[in-house]
C-alpha cells in the first residue's frame, strides 16, 4: 500500500456543558489549527464523521463545511460514524495515487440531547429498540456475561481520570466513589463521560509527509470490521470483530507502545486488550489510553478519531515508536476500527 | 480515472412503490443486494465489503443503520461503512465502494443504498429547527422552487418546459418494470391540470415518495464476473451552504465535479461524446438547469434542448431513460438508480428503455442546496 501518515492533530478542550457554540464554531479552531501544523491550506481531499441525532437535525454537516471554507468547492465526503471511518475513507482515496493530502474531522454535541435515548435508537427498530433497553443496558448485560472483577473496573477508571486530570483537553474528574448502580453490574462513572467536542486530522502521503512533517506518524495498517447485530448470536464476553481488525491491521506484528482504545465503559478494556492481542507478547509494556480515553472524556462521534490522534501524536512527538488507535461503534462493540501507526 | 480499474459487475434493484408493507427496511436492502449477486452470478461469501448509504437517519428513525442492517447485507464479520452526503448519497455511496477497488483495499464490493419512505416523513424529518439556526420549514420543493424561478428569469425559457420534461420522464417510465409512478396515456393537458405546489413546481412535476433500495457489485479487473460496465472516472464536490455569491442556479460544485470526470474518461464534448445520461432531475425543470450545469447545453440553452426532444429516449443525448427521479425517489437510493441505471445501459442490459449501443453513460446526484455532487462516468470498454 501507499504510504500515508497522520502529519497533524488537534482537538478540543472538550466540555461536559453545552458552552453555547454551534458545530461550525467547534470544529473551526481545530481546522485551523491542523493547517498550521501541516502549512497545508488546501487537501486533495476532506472527509468527516457527524451524527445527525446528536443535533436532533438532518444534515448536520451540511453547515461543518462552511468551518472548512470548502471554496472553490472541494472533493469532499461524509460518513455518518465516528470520524475515524472518515479517517479511513480518506485513506483508501489516497491509496488512488493521484491526490497527496486530506483533512478529516469530527464533532459532536452530546449536551444537546439525552444519549440514553439516542443510542437506543440504532438498535434493530422492529425487534429491539421497542424493548427500550439503552446502551447503558446493553453494556451491562456484555459486562455480566464477561464477569466483572470490581476491583480491576475501578482501578480502570481511577487511572483513566487521573491521565484525563493530566490532559488539557479531557475532562476533570474526580476518582470514583460510591457503591450505586447505574445499572448493575456498571456504576455510573463505568460510563464514558459526554463531552461536546471536535478533532481533526491530516493526512499525507509520502514525500509530502515527511516534508510537512518532522517524524509523521505512518499508517502501517489499518482495517475495520462489524460484528453480528444481535446479542444473541454472539460471545459476549470477546469482541471477534476487534481481534479481526487487529489481525487484519497487523497490530500483532511488533512491540505496541501505547494504545488509545475506544473505552465507552470500563468493562470493555479488558475485553479490548484481549482482543487486540495487548495481554500477549509484544506487549507487557503497553501503555493504555494515557490521555484519559472516553471513561475521561467522549466527544461522541469524534471520540474514535481521537484515540488515532492522540496515537500518532505520541509517534510524531517521538514518545512512542509504534502506537494503536482504537474505534469503535454499534451495540457492545459491534464495530471495531484499528489503526497502526509508527514512526 | 485515478488508481486500479473497477467495474460494475452486478446491478439489483427492488420495485419502488409507495409502501413496501411486505418486508422490514433489512428485507428491502436484502432484496435489492441479492439481486445485485445474481446479476453478478456471486454469493455473500464472495463479497468482501460492503458500503451503505442513506439520507438522513431522522427520515426512518433508525440511527446508524449499518449496525442493524449488518446481517441482512452478509456484513456481519467484515468491513462495512455508511456514507450519508445528502441527496448525492447514493452516488457518494457508489464513489465509496469505487475507491475501496481503486485504492486497491478490495477486489469484490457490495453497494447498497434505500429509503423506506413509508416508514418516514420526509418533509418533517427536512424541516426541524435546529438551535441556532432558522427553520424554514418547506421541505425541498419549497426550498428549490426559487431557484428554479431565477433560472426562469435568467434563461427567459417559456413556462411549459417543466412540463415537457414531466411528460418525458413518465413516459420512459412505463418502460422500466421497477419504476414506481406509472401514468399511461400522461400528456401535458395531464400535467398542468395537477396543483401547483410551489410556483412554478405543479403536483407532477415533482418526484414522488417511494420505497426502495439499489445495490451494485463493484469488481476489480482481475475479479470481473460477467458483463462490466468500466468506470472510466469518478468525481465528488462539495461547495458551503452559506457562501455568499455562491451560485445556486448552476453551482460551480457541480460544473467543477463534471469537468474532473470528463477529464479523467477523456470527454471533451459532452453532449456527442456521451450516449446517455441519468441524472438527478427531482424537479421537472433541473433537467434544463443541469444540461447547463453539465455541459451539454450553453448557458441559458439548456431549455432549448428539451423543447427539439434531444433527451428524450429516440434523442440524440436521451436523459433519464428509466423515468429518472420522478418516477422513482427512495431518496437515498435515487443517487445510486442513477448510477445503477448508467452502468445498466452500458451492459446492455436496461431492457425496454435499453439505448440503443449505448458505450458512454454518464451518472448523476445532487443533494443539500444544490452544494453537494456525486458523479460517475462508466463505459462499455476498459479504459
Amino acid at each position: 500500500m501507499r504510504e500515508v501518515a497522520v502529519v497533524a492533530f488537534a482537538q478540543t478542550r472538550h466540555s461536559a456543558v453545552d458552552e453555547g457554540l454551534s458545530e461550525p464554531e467547534l470544529i473551526l479552531p481545530v481546522i485551523e489549527e491542523v493547517r498550521r501544523a501541516s502549512g497545508l491550506r488546501t487537501f486533495g481531499f476532506t472527509c468527516s464523521g457527524s451524527c445527525d441525532y446528536l443535533a436532533g437535525a438532518p444534515f448536520s454537516f451540511v453547515s461543518a463545511l462552511d468551518a472548512v471554507g470548502a471554496w472553490p468547492p472541494i472533493s469532499e465526503s461524509h460518513v455518518e460514524m465516528d470520524a475515524a471511518w472518515a479517517l479511513y475513507e480518506a485513506w483508501v482515496r489516497l491509496q488512488h495515487g493521484d491526490v497527496d493530502s486530506a483533512l478529516v474531522y469530527g464533532f459532536g454535541k452530546p449536551s444537546q440531547g439525552d444519549l440514553h435515548q439516542i443510542m437506543t435508537l440504532q438498535l434493530d427498530p422492529y425487534y429491539l429498540a421497542p424493548l427500550g433497553l439503552d446502551h447503558v443496558s446493553y453494556a451491562a448485560l456484555q459486562a455480566s456475561a464477561r464477569g466483572t472483577d470490581r476491583a480491576e473496573l475501578d482501578e480502570i477508571v481511577r487511572r483513566s481520570r487521573a491521565a484525563g486530570r493530566a490532559n488539557p483537553y479531557a475532562l476533570d474528574l474526580p476518582d470514583p466513589e460510591g457503591d450505586a448502580f447505574e445499572v448493575e453490574p456498571l456504576r455510573p462513572y463505568d460510563v464514558a463521560a459526554p463531552a461536546d467536542g471536535a478533532a481533526a486530522v491530516v493526512l499525507a502521503a509520502g514525500d509530502l509527509a515527511r516534508s510537512v512533517c518532522e517524524r509523521p506518524a505512518w499508517i502501517t495498517g489499518i482495517a475495520h470490521c462489524m460484528d453480528s447485530h444481535y446479542l444473541g448470536m454472539r460471545d459476549l464476553a470477546r469482541s471477534a470483530s476487534a481481534a479481526e481488525a487487529a489481525r487484519a491491521a497487523g497490530a500483532g506484528k511488533a512491540q505496541v507502545d501505547v494504545a488509545e482504545l475506544h473505552v465507552r465503559f470500563s468493562h470493555e478494556e479488558p475485553i479490548l486488550r484481549e482482543a487486540l492481542g495487548l495481554d500477549g507478547a509484544f506487549s507487557a509494556a503497553t501503555e493504555v489510553n494515557p490521555s484519559g480515553g472516553p471513561l475521561a472524556a467522549d466527544p461522541v462521534m469524534a471520540t474514535g478519531l481521537i484515540r488515532i490522534g492522540e496515537a500518532a501524536r505520541r509517534v510524531i512527538d517521538g514518545t512512542a515508536d509504534r502506537a494503536l488507535g482504537h474505534a469503535a461503534s454499534g451495540p457492545c462493540l459491534q464495530h471495531n476500527l484499528v489503526a497502526v501507526l509508527e514512526g | 480515472m485515478s488508481g486500479n480499474r473497477c467495474a460494475v459487475i452486478g446491478v439489483g434493484q427492488t420495485e419502488y412503490r409507495t409502501k413496501r408493507r411486505d418486508v422490514s427496511i433489512a428485507g428491502l436492502v436484502r432484496e435489492a443486494a441479492a439481486r445485485a449477486l445474481a446479476d453478478a452470478e456471486l454469493t455473500w461469501r464472495d463479497i468482501d465489503a460492503v458500503v451503505l448509504g442513506k439520507a438522513p437517519d431522522l427520515f426512518e428513525g433508525v440511527m446508524m443503520p449499518e449496525a442493524y442492517l449488518a446481517d441482512a447485507l452478509g456484513a456481519a464479520g467484515k468491513p462495512i461503512m455508511r456514507v450519508h452526503t445528502a441527496g448525492s448519497v447514493g452516488g457518494s455511496t457508489a464513489l465509496v465502494g469505487a475507491s475501496l477497488i481503486q485504492g486497491g483495499v478490495h477486489d469484490r464490493v457490495l453497494v447498497v443504498a434505500f429509503e423506506k419512505q413509508s416508514e418516514s416523513n420526509a418533509t418533517w424529518a427536512l424541516s426541524t429547527h435546529p438551535p441556532f439556526n432558522a427553520s424554514l420549514v418547506v421541505g425541498a420543493g419549497g426550498y428549490f422552487a426559487p431557484h428554479i424561478r431565477e433560472y426562469m428569469r435568467r434563461s427567459g425559457a417559456p413556462g411549459h418546459i417543466g412540463t415537457l420534461v414531466a411528460v418525458k420522464d413518465r413516459r420512459n417510465a412505463l418502460k422500466n418494470p421497477y419504476a414506481h409512478l406509472r401514468i399511461p396515456g400522461i400528456d401535458r393537458a395531464m400535467v398542468e391540470s395537477t396543483p401547483m405546489l410551489w410556483e412554478p413546481i405543479r403536483y407532477l412535476e415533482t418526484c414522488p415518495s417511494s420505497d426502495g433500495a439499489c445495490a451494485l457489485v463493484l469488481a476489480s479487473e482481475k475479479a470481473v464476473t460477467g458483463t462490466p460496465a468500466w468506470v472510466l472516472g469518478t468525481a465528488m464536490r462539495s461547495e458551503p451552504i452559506f457562501r455568499a455569491g455562491r451560485d445556486t442556479v448552476d453551482p460551480r460544485a457541480g460544473r467543477d465535479c463534471a469537468a474532473d470526470v470528463y477529464r479523467q474518461a477523456g470527454i471533451t464534448d459532452p453532449r456527442r461524446e456521451i450516449d446517455v445520461a441519468e441524472v438527478y432531475v427531482p424537479f421537472s425543470w433541473y433537467e434544463p438547469m443541469w444540461l447547463e450545469n453539465l455541459g451539454f447545453a450553453a448557458e441559458g440553452e439548456g431549455w432549448k434542448l428539451t423543447e427539439s426532444g434531444a433527451t428524450a429516449l429516440d434523442g440524440d443525448i436521451p436523459w433519464n431513460a428509466s423515468g429518472g427521479v420522478l418516477s422513482s425517489n427512495p431518496i437515498g437510493a435515487s443517487g445510486l438508480i442513477r448510477f445503477a441505471e448508467a452502468a445498466l445501459q452500458v451492459r446492455g442490459m436496461a431492457g425496454e428503455h435499453q439505448v440503443d449501443g449505448a458505450r458512454r453513460a454518464l451518472g448523476h446526484a445532487y443533494g443539500g442546496g444544490a452544494q453537494f455532487f456525486a458523479m460517475w462516468m462508466v463505459g462499455r470498454d476498459r479504459p
